[in-house]
């Protein structure tokens, strides 16, 4: 069993298709899987569902997909970032739907562990419960939100090995595990790939069972979305 | 006088406490992190995936890895650790986070917080800011008294809710009230900016509260 592909394109030709789920791991530019998404707008397919905390920025990240209008539907908890974005939604073209921060991360986390729902605080009283089951734990009010899978899930990881296990690096971390563990076909693009074995298996952050193709993306030219710096003491 | 921006945030500085694992917004909740006392252990956590959050980095030394939940750019410290979104919210839906220090459109004199979309304009999402309100264990809200003239402390809130009866304290431009949210009673004014009347204060806010009998005027 082979799970390294020669390129992202190879990786997604025969597993993208016009209306599938989507998930796209990533906070803001941070550890989004930039050579996979350059891949999937290049595969031409449409009309897509994509869960993604953030739908990237004009001319970057997910940004190139709606600039394609190859995204329907963002499942999304923040996406102040993008005017293209803003333009779609108001003229009706793109479908939203807002998710809390850690509600959009735990229904993945749950879809990925065969939990098909949960209870949580957050949202009572707003208008994120509307149309949802409520009910009392403890004397607190709580609502149902479902467990999230996606057809197929795309990744960056810094560490990868032939077996599919997975390291990220400092916060390009995020949402990256759950939506590897969520996704039916989950394709993996790893800054150093390396021969099976030479992870230390304690410090496997994702195990490569969630982990179906992996592909090589050295030297991916990442993007900082808000460079912040401190003078030097002079 | 009405408090500065830096002076709002040292008042909110005031509320941490040795051994804290504290979240803060963007904007004036930021501003907090320059105020902690020396001396005093407080951990900052970013929602992205980060507890232990260091200062922004020196130029040259930005890491496209390494952000806060604002996407700036900062640095590590020895005490960080880094982990996933699912883990980051289960240390505030869990109550593990002792304070969330955050901004506000508008809060009402039960301690309902609206701070995430006004209705006909462009929405940007709520990001992480209604799981931060029901799950953290203390939640502060910094802001400005009024916008263009208008209270900003309401009876209810006018705009959709970010958390209901979830704000314990309101530092705004000109005081400090508290806010019994679980029995009810109401909000509090316990402390007045310098040179600020509680007179001033009453014509700026239409949430009802009451007076603290040992009403105090601070120069933070």
């Amino acid at each position: 069993m082979n799970k390294i592909y020669t390129d992202a394109a190879t990786a997604l030709a025969d597993v993208v298709k016009n209306g599938m789920t989507l998930m796209c791991g990533g906070f803001g530019l941070c550890g989004i899987p930039q050579v996979l998404i350059v891949a999937l707008r290049d595969s031409g397919v449409k009309d897509l569902t994509v869960i993604s905390n953030n739908a990237g920025v004009d001319g970057a990240g997910l940004g190139l997909l709606l600039e394609t209008r190859q995204i329907r539907k963002m499942v999304s908890s923040y996406v102040g970032e993008n005017k293209l974005f803003e333009q779609q939604f108001l003229s009706g073209e793109l479908e939203l739907e807002f998710n809390p921060q850690g509600t959009l991360a735990e229904r993945i986390r749950a879809g990925g562990a065969g939990i098909p729902a949960f209870f949580t605080k957050t949202g009572v009283g707003t208008v994120i419960a509307d149309g949802k089951e409520l009910r009392e734990f403890d004397g607190a009010t709580y609502v149902m939100e479902r467990g999230l899978i996606a057809d197929v899930s795309l990744v960056h990881a810094w560490k990868g090995d032939a077996e599919g296990n997975l390291v990220f690096r400092k916060t390009a971390r995020n949402f990256n595990p759950m939506m590897a563990s969520a996704g039916k076909v989950t394709i993996a693009e790893v800054e150093h790939l390396v021969p099976a074995g030479e992870i230390d298996p304690d410090a496997i952050h994702t195990p490569g069972i969630f982990v179906h193709r992996i592909v090589h993306a050295p030297d991916v030219a990442k993007m900082i979305e808000k460079r912040t710096t401190r003078p030097r003491a002079a | 006088m009405a408090w500065t921006r830096d002076q709002m945030a040292a008042r909110a500085a005031q509320e941490l406490r040795d051994g804290f694992y504290v979240n803060l917004g963007i904007g004036i909740p930021t501003l907090v992190s320059n105020f902690i006392p020396p001396g005093m252990s407080v951990q900052l956590q970013s929602e992205n995936g980060m507890l232990g959050m260091g200062p922004f980095p020196f130029e040259g030394e930005e890491d496209p890895d390494l952000i806060n939940a604002g996407k700036q750019t900062i640095t590590a410290l020895p005490t960080t650790s880094y982990f996933s979104s699912a883990d980051s919210f289960g240390m505030i839906r869990g109550g593990h986070i002792d304070l969330a220090i955050l901004g506000a459109m508008e809060v009402s004199e039960k301690g309902d917080l609206a701070n995430w979309m006004i209705p006909g304009k462009m929405v940007k999402g709520m990001g992480g800011a209604m799981d931060l309100v029901a799950g953290v264990k203390r939640v502060v809200v910094v802001m400005d008294h009024t916008a263009k003239g208008q209270t900003k402390l309401l009876h209810h809130c006018t705009l959709p809710l970010t958390g209901s009866a979830v704000v314990d304290m309101v530092i705004t431009d000109l005081g400090v009230f508290t806010i019994d949210k679980d029995s009810g009673t109401g909000m509090t004014l316990i402390e007045l900016a310098d040179g600020v009347a509680a007179d001033e204060i009453k014509s700026k806010t239409e949430a009802n509260f009451t007076v603290a009998p040992d009403l105090a005027t601070t120069a933070a």
